[in-house]
C-alpha cells in the first residue's frame, strides 16, 4: 500500500491513521490476518518499534486484536468498523468545511455547491 | 539494558578536539541516528566504539566492556568507504566474512544478492559504486550482531539505492540489536529511526526520540536540524 508522512506530526499517529483507513476501506478485510510488524515496517519504510506502537494503539481502539501465537487480525466487529468509518468521515468533512470557510463559503453555500456538483455527476 | 555507553569520552587529534566529554547511553533494540554536520565527531565516535581509535580520556563500553576482539565479535561495522579488495568476487567476499565472523548468516547474504540479480562471480572492481555499497551493506547486515555501526550508509548513492539500503537495514537487524546510523541526510533516515542524537563540534546537544521531537516541536527532525545547524 501507499504510505505518505507529513513533517509536522509524530510518525506513529500518522501510521495509526493510515492503518485505520486501510481497515475501514476494506484493504484489510474484517477478520483478515495483518502482515507482521517487520513486514509493515519494511513496506512503509519506518521503524518497527513505531509500527508496534501504532498497532498497540489500534488494538486499544478495538480495531485489531492479537492472538498470542498466530499474529494480529482485523476485528470481525462490523459495527466497530462502521463507527470508525463514520468518525473519519466526520473528521474529513470538518476539515473540508473549515477550508471552504476560508474561501468565504458558509455552510449553506457549501451544501448548495455540493448538491449542484452531485446533480451534474448524475 | 544498554549496549553502548560513553562516559566523559574525549578524543583529541593533536590540539584538535574531535569529541569533548561525551556522555551517552544506547539501549538495546533501537535504531539510532547519529546526526551532525561534517566534522562534528560522528566517525570518531564510531571508530572509538569498534576499537579503531583509543580515547584520549574517559571511556567507551560495549555491553559493559572496553572495545576488544571480544566486543568486536558482537559489533558489525560498516565503514564510511567500501574497504573490500577490488579483486574479490562477491562470493569471495562472503567467504571472507564467513571466515572472520562466526555470526555471519551466509544464506541471508546469498538471498539478498540473488534478489539484486548480482552474479556471485562478479568482481568488486566490475561493480558500480552503488552496487559496491549495497554489497558491503548486505555483508554487514548479514551478521547476527548486537550492535551495528553504520557510518554514512546512504551517502553518495541515488535515492532508489537509499530506499533499498534503509529497507535492508529494517528487514535484517535483529530485534534485540541496536543500529547506530551516522548521516547528515536526515530527511531520508528520519522515518526509520527510534531516536536521534545531534552532535555538534564533538558534543551531544540533543538525544531524543523522533516522535517526541515531532510532538513537542511540531516539526520534523530534518527541519529542527536545519534550524539548529543553520550557517
Amino acid at each position: 500500500m501507499e504510505w505518505t508522512f507529513r513533517a509536522d506530526a509524530p510518525i506513529y499517529t500518522q501510521l495509526c491513521e493510515q492503518l485505520t483507513v486501510a481497515v475501514v476501506s476494506g484493504l484489510f478485510r474484517p477478520g483478515e490476518r495483518l502482515p507482521t510488524v517487520r513486514e509493515l515496517a519494511v513496506d512503509a519504510g519506518v521503524n518497527p518499534n513505531t509500527v508496534q506502537r501504532a498497532l498497540s494503539e489500534l488494538e486499544r481502539d478495538g480495531l485489531v486484536y492479537s492472538q498470542r501465537t498466530t499474529g494480529r487480525f482485523v476485528t470481525d466487529d462490523a459495527v466497530r468498523i462502521e463507527q470508525e468509518r463514520r468518525r473519519l468521515a466526520e473528521e474529513r468533512a470538518g476539515d473540508f468545511l473549515a477550508a471552504m470557510e476560508k474561501l468565504g463559503y458558509n455552510r449553506i453555500q457549501t451544501v448548495m455547491l455540493l448538491e449542484k456538483m452531485g446533480g451534474e455527476e448524475q | 539494558m544498554s549496549i553502548l555507553e560513553c562516559r566523559a569520552l574525549t578524543k583529541r587529534y593533536g590540539n584538535k578536539e574531535a569529541l569533548g566529554g561525551v556522555d551517552l547511553t544506547l539501549e538495546t533494540g533501537r535504531i539510532v541516528g547519529l546526526l551532525g554536520p561534517n566534522g562534528s565527531g560522528k566517525t570518531t565516535l564510531i571508530k572509538l566504539a569498534c576499537g579503531l581509535l583509543t580515547p584520549t580520556s574517559g571511556e567507551i563500553l560495549i555491553d559493559g566492556r572496553r572495545p576488544s576482539p571480544e566486543t568486536n565479535a558482537v559489533v558489525s561495522y560498516l565503514p564510511e568507504r567500501t574497504t573490500l579488495p577490488l579483486w574479490m568476487s562477491a562470493k569471495q567476499a562472503m567467504d571472507f566474512y564467513a571466515d572472520f565472523y562466526a555470526d555471519f548468516r551466509r544464506y541471508a547474504a546469498e538471498e539478498m544478492l540473488e534478489k539484486l540479480h548480482l552474479e556471485q562471480n562478479q568482481t568488486i572492481r566490475a561493480m558500480s559504486k552503488g552496487m559496491r555499497e549495497k554489497l558491503q551493506l548486505i555483508l554487514t547486515m548479514s551478521r547476527e550482531a548486537r550492535l551495528y555501526l553504520l557510518d554514512e550508509p546512504i551517502g553518495g548513492v541515488d535515492p532508489a539505492t537509499r530506499d533499498y539500503i534503509l529497507k535492508t537495514i529494517i528487514a535484517n537487524y535483529n530485534e534485540e540489536a541496536t543500529v547506530l546510523i551516522s548521516t547528515h541526510l536526515i530527511s531520508d533516515v528520519e522515518h526509520v529511526l527510534d531516536e536521534a542524537i545531534f552532535l555538534r563540534e564533538g558534543s551531544v546537544m540533543l538525544h531524543e526520540t523522533i516522535d517526541a521531537i515531532r510532538e513537542e516541536k511540531g516539526k520534523s527532525v530534518d527541519e529542527l536540524f536545519r534550524e539548529v545547524f543553520a550557517c
